[in-house]
C-alpha cells in the first residue's frame, strides 16, 4: 500500500531529481573536497554552486550560507555565537511556541545563569508584541523566533520583530526550517542576521541543514576544528547532501507557485471536507497568516494516536499533539502556550501536505478520517451524545 | 512509534464489549478528559451468584487505553466478583500479551475502574481522592499517595520513572519527583530490600588518589567556572582538608560549597568522610 503521506512538517520524500542527482556523489565523486588533487579538489567547485543556489532561495549571498548537519544545528549554533559574540549580554529572548531545537537550547543557556524571556502566544498563535517590547532591554544578546511553527503552521511576524531589534542593533535569529520551500523568503528586504533552513523538510535528504549568517554579524563556530566553511563550521563536507541541498533549493524555487497555490487549495479541501464532516472540530492556529501546507485540527472527545493509528491501517500519515504520541505525558507545549483546552489538544491531528500531494489523496483522507472519529467517539465516555450529529 | 502486540492491535481496532450495559448493576468511572484517558465501566451481575454476566466499556484515550479496557472486560466476564477483585493491572498486560513500559498505566486504569465498579455495586460511595482527603503527590495528574504506594507495591516499581510509567505521576511538570523519591525510599526501606554489598575498603593511598581525583574531575572544574578554587591540604583517616582559593576565599557561599564537597566525596569515596576547610 503506497501511504498517503500528510506529515510533511515532519519529514518529507527526497525529490527524484536530487535522488537522482547525488547518485555519483557516493561512488565516483567521493573525493575530498580539502584535497589538492583534482579529484577531490574538483568537488568544492561543485559546493559553491550549491551554495549559491540555497542562497539564491532566500535572497542571501553564496558567502552568507554556512553548510551544517540539520536544522538543530542551524539553531543551536546561532544561538550560540550570538551570546559567544557578547559575552556580557546575558540576556535572551526567544518564544514559548519553538521547535525544541531552539526552546532546550534556551533553556539549556537559562540554567547556565542567562536570563531567558519566552513570549507568549494568544490563543489564535499569534505573537505577543508587548510582551516581547517590555522583555528587551540592553543586555540582550539575542532574540530567536521561529518564520512559521511547525504544528500549527502558524506565521509570526518577523519583519516586525526585526526591525524593532535593528534599531536597537541586537541580533535576530529567525528558525525558518518550516517556511524555507514553502513561501517566499528574501532575506534582503528581511531584518535577520541569522536564519536556519532544513533539507529534509523541502525535500532533500536528512542530514543537512544550513544557516544564513547576514555578512557583518558577528560569528563564533559551534563545531571547531579544520578550516572548512572558512572556519566556521568545521568537519569534513557532506559532499552528496550539500549537492542535494542546492537541487532541493533550486526546485523549491520553482515551485514556491504550487505550494502557494495547489498545496493550499488542497489543504482547503480537505479543512473544510473535515470540518463539514465531523462534529465539533477546531481549527488550531489563525488561518489567516498560516503555512500554505499546514492544517492542524481538534476532534474534541477522541484521542491522538488512537486516529492516528486507525488511519494508518488505511497508510494515512499524519501527526498528533496528543500526550500518548509525544513518549512524555505532556501533550504538545505549542497546543498548550495557545491556551487550548486540554480536551482538545488531546485530539489535534496535523495534517502537512506538500507539492507531492494529490487530488486522489485528499479525496481518500476525506472518505476515511469521518467514521474513524465517529467510530471512536461511541467508544468515548465523553462523545456519546456528539453521535448522533456525525453524518 | 509505540511497539504494540498482535493482541493490543486487534482489540484496538476490532475492540470487544463497547458501549453501556443496559441497567446496570455497577458503574466505576475512572480518569478524566483533561489527563488524557478515562474509562467508563459498566456491569451486570448475577445477584444470587455474584456473578459478572456482562461487562461493556466506553474508553477515551490512546490505543492501549482502549485494548486494556477491552482486555479488563473479557477478563472480568464470567467471574465472581471476588474472583474479579483479585484481578491485577499486570493480569490486564499479560492478557495483551504485554504493554509498552510507558503505556502500563493503561492496565491500572483498567484495574481501577473495575475497583470503583465493585465499590459502587457494594453501596460504597466512589471517592474521589481529593475529598478522601488523601493527600495529592501528583497535582498534573491527580494522583495520590495512596496510588501511588499501592502501585509501587504491586508491581514491584523501584524507579521514579516506573512509577511514572505506572501512574503518571510526575510526568507533568515534575515538581513532585522529590516527594516520589522520598516515597521510594521509604516504602522500600519497610520491605526491607537488601542493602547493595558493602563496597570495598580502600587502602589509604586508594582513598587519596580517589578524592584527588573527584576533586579534580567533578569539584574544581565547577568552582573555576565561577573564578573559584581550592587545593587538598591533607587527608587523616576519613578528615580531608582542604583549602579555598581565589573568589572562593571571600565567597559568602563558602560554607554551602564545603557541604556539597563533603557530599560529593560521600557519594563517590566513602561515606564517612569530613571535609575541613582551612
Amino acid at each position: 500500500m503506497k501511504p498517503i503521506y500528510l506529515d510533511n512538517n515532519a519529514t518529507t520524500a527526497v525529490a527524484p531529481e536530487v535522488a537522482e542527482a547525488i547518485q555519483p556523489y557516493y561512488h565516483e565523486l567521493y573525493g575530498n573536497p580539502s584535497s589538492m588533487h583534482l579529484f577531490g579538489g574538483q568537488l568544492h567547485r561543485r559546493i559553491e554552486e550549491a551554495r549559491a543556489k540555497v542562497a539564491a532561495l532566500i535572497g542571501a549571498e553564496p558567502e552568507e550560507i554556512i553548510f551544517t548537519s540539520c536544522g538543530t544545528e542551524s539553531d543551536n549554533t546561532a544561538i550560540m555565537s550570538a551570546v559567544e559574540s557578547y559575552p556580557h549580554k546575558r540576556h535572551v529572548i526567544s518564544t514559548r511556541v519553538e521547535h525544541p531545537a531552539v526552546l532546550s537550547f534556551v533553556r539549556h543557556l537559562a540554567r547556565k545563569g542567562y536570563r531567558l524571556s519566552l513570549v507568549p502566544v494568544d490563543a489564535m498563535g499569534r505573537f505577543d508584541m508587548d510582551f516581547f517590547m517590555k522583555s528587551l532591554d540592553e543586555n540582550t544578546a539575542v532574540v530567536s523566533v521561529m518564520h512559521a511553527n511547525n504544528e500549527t503552521g502558524v506565521i509570526l511576524p518577523i519583519e516586525e520583530i526585526g526591525a524593532i531589534l535593528r534599531e536597537r542593533n541586537i541580533l535576530f535569529h529567525t528558525d525558518a526550517v518550516q517556511t524555507t520551500g514553502k513561501i517566499p523568503i528574501n532575506v534582503k528586504g528581511l531584518p535577520v542576521d541569522m536564519l536556519s533552513l532544513s533539507g529534509h523538510k523541502l525535500h532533500a535528504p536528512k542530514g543537512i541543514g544550513a544557516l544564513y549568517v547576514k555578512k557583518g554579524t558577528r560569528f563564533y563556530p559551534y563545531i571547531i576544528g579544520g578550516h572548512q566553511e572558512h572556519g566556521r563550521r568545521a568537519g569534513t563536507e557532506n559532499v552528496a547532501s550539500i549537492i542535494a541541498l542546492g537541487v532541493a533549493c533550486e526546485l523549491a524555487q520553482g515551485n514556491l507557485k504550487i505550494e502557494a497555490v495547489h498545496v493550499a487549495r488542497l489543504r482547503d479541501k480537505l479543512e473544510n471536507a473535515l470540518l463539514e464532516k465531523c462534529p465539533d472540530p477546531r481549527i488550531n492556529g489563525d488561518t489567516s497568516r498560516r503555512l500554505p501546507n499546514t492544517s492542524n485540527i481538534s476532534f474534541e472527545y477522541v484521542e491522538g494516536e488512537a486516529i492516528l493509528l486507525r488511519i494508518d491501517e488505511f497508510g494515512i500519515c499524519a501527526s498528533s499533539g496528543s500526550a500518548c504520541t509525544s513518549g512524555s505525558l505532556e501533550p504538545s507545549h505549542v497546543l498548550r502556550a495557545m491556551g487550548i483546552p486540554f480536551t482538545a489538544i488531546h485530539g489535534s491531528i496535523r495534517f502537512s501536505l506538500s507539492r507531492y500531494t494529490t487530488e486522489e489523496e485528499i479525496d481518500k483522507v476525506i472518505e476515511i478520517v469521518p467514521p474513524i472519529i465517529k467510530e471512536l467517539r461511541t467508544l468515548s465516555p465523553y462523545g456519546k451524545e456528539r453521535i448522533i450529529k456525525c453524518s | 512509534m509505540w511497539e504494540y502486540t498482535k493482541k493490543v492491535k486487534d482489540l484496538f481496532l476490532h475492540p470487544k464489549n463497547v458501549g453501556e450495559v443496559e441497567n446496570p448493576d455497577a458503574v466505576g468511572e475512572v480518569g478524566s478528559i483533561s489527563c488524557g484517558d478515562a474509562l467508563k465501566l459498566s456491569l451486570k451481575i448475577d445477584k444470587e451468584t455474584g456473578k459478572i454476566i456482562d461487562a461493556k466499556f466506553q474508553t477515551f484515550g490512546c490505543a492501549s487505553a482502549i485494548a486494556s479496557s477491552s482486555a479488563l472486560t473479557e477478563l472480568i466476564k464470567g467471574k465472581t466478583l471476588d474472583e474479579a477483585q483479585k484481578i491485577t493491572n499486570q493480569e490486564i498486560a499479560d492478557y495483551l500479551g504485554g504493554l509498552p513500559k510507558e503505556k502500563m498505566h493503561c492496565s491500572v486504569m483498567g484495574q481501577e475502574a473495575l475497583e470503583a465498579a465493585i465499590a459502587d455495586y457494594k453501596g460504597e460511595a466512589p471517592k474521589p481522592a481529593a475529598e478522601a482527603h488523601e493527600r495529592i503527590v501528583c497535582k498534573c495528574f491527580d494522583v495520590s499517595e495512596e496510588k501511588i504506594r499501592r502501585v509501587t507495591m504491586e508491581n514491584h516499581l523501584t524507579t521514579v520513572e516506573e512509577i511514572t510509567n505506572f501512574t503518571k505521576a510526575g510526568g507533568g511538570c515534575g515538581t513532585c519527583i522529590p516527594d516520589i523519591e522520598a516515597m521510594l525510599r521509604d516504602i522500600w526501606a519497610l520491605k526491607e530490600v537488601p542493602k547493595p554489598k558493602e563496597p570495598k575498603k580502600l587502602t589509604n593511598l586508594q582513598k587519596i588518589a580517589l578524592i584527588q581525583d573527584v576533586l579534580e574531575r567533578e569539584i574544581r572544574p565547577r568552582l573555576q567556572e565561577d573564578g573559584g578554587d581550592l587545593e587538598l591540604l591533607d587527608v587523616e583517616g576519613s578528615k580531608v582538608i582542604i583549602a579555598m582559593r581565589a573568589m572562593c576565599v571571600s565567597c559568602p557561599m563558602g560554607g554551602v560549597t564545603v557541604q556539597s564537597i563533603e557530599q560529593k566525596l560521600r557519594e563517590l569515596v566513602s561515606e564517612d568522610i569530613v571535609v575541613e576547610a582551612r
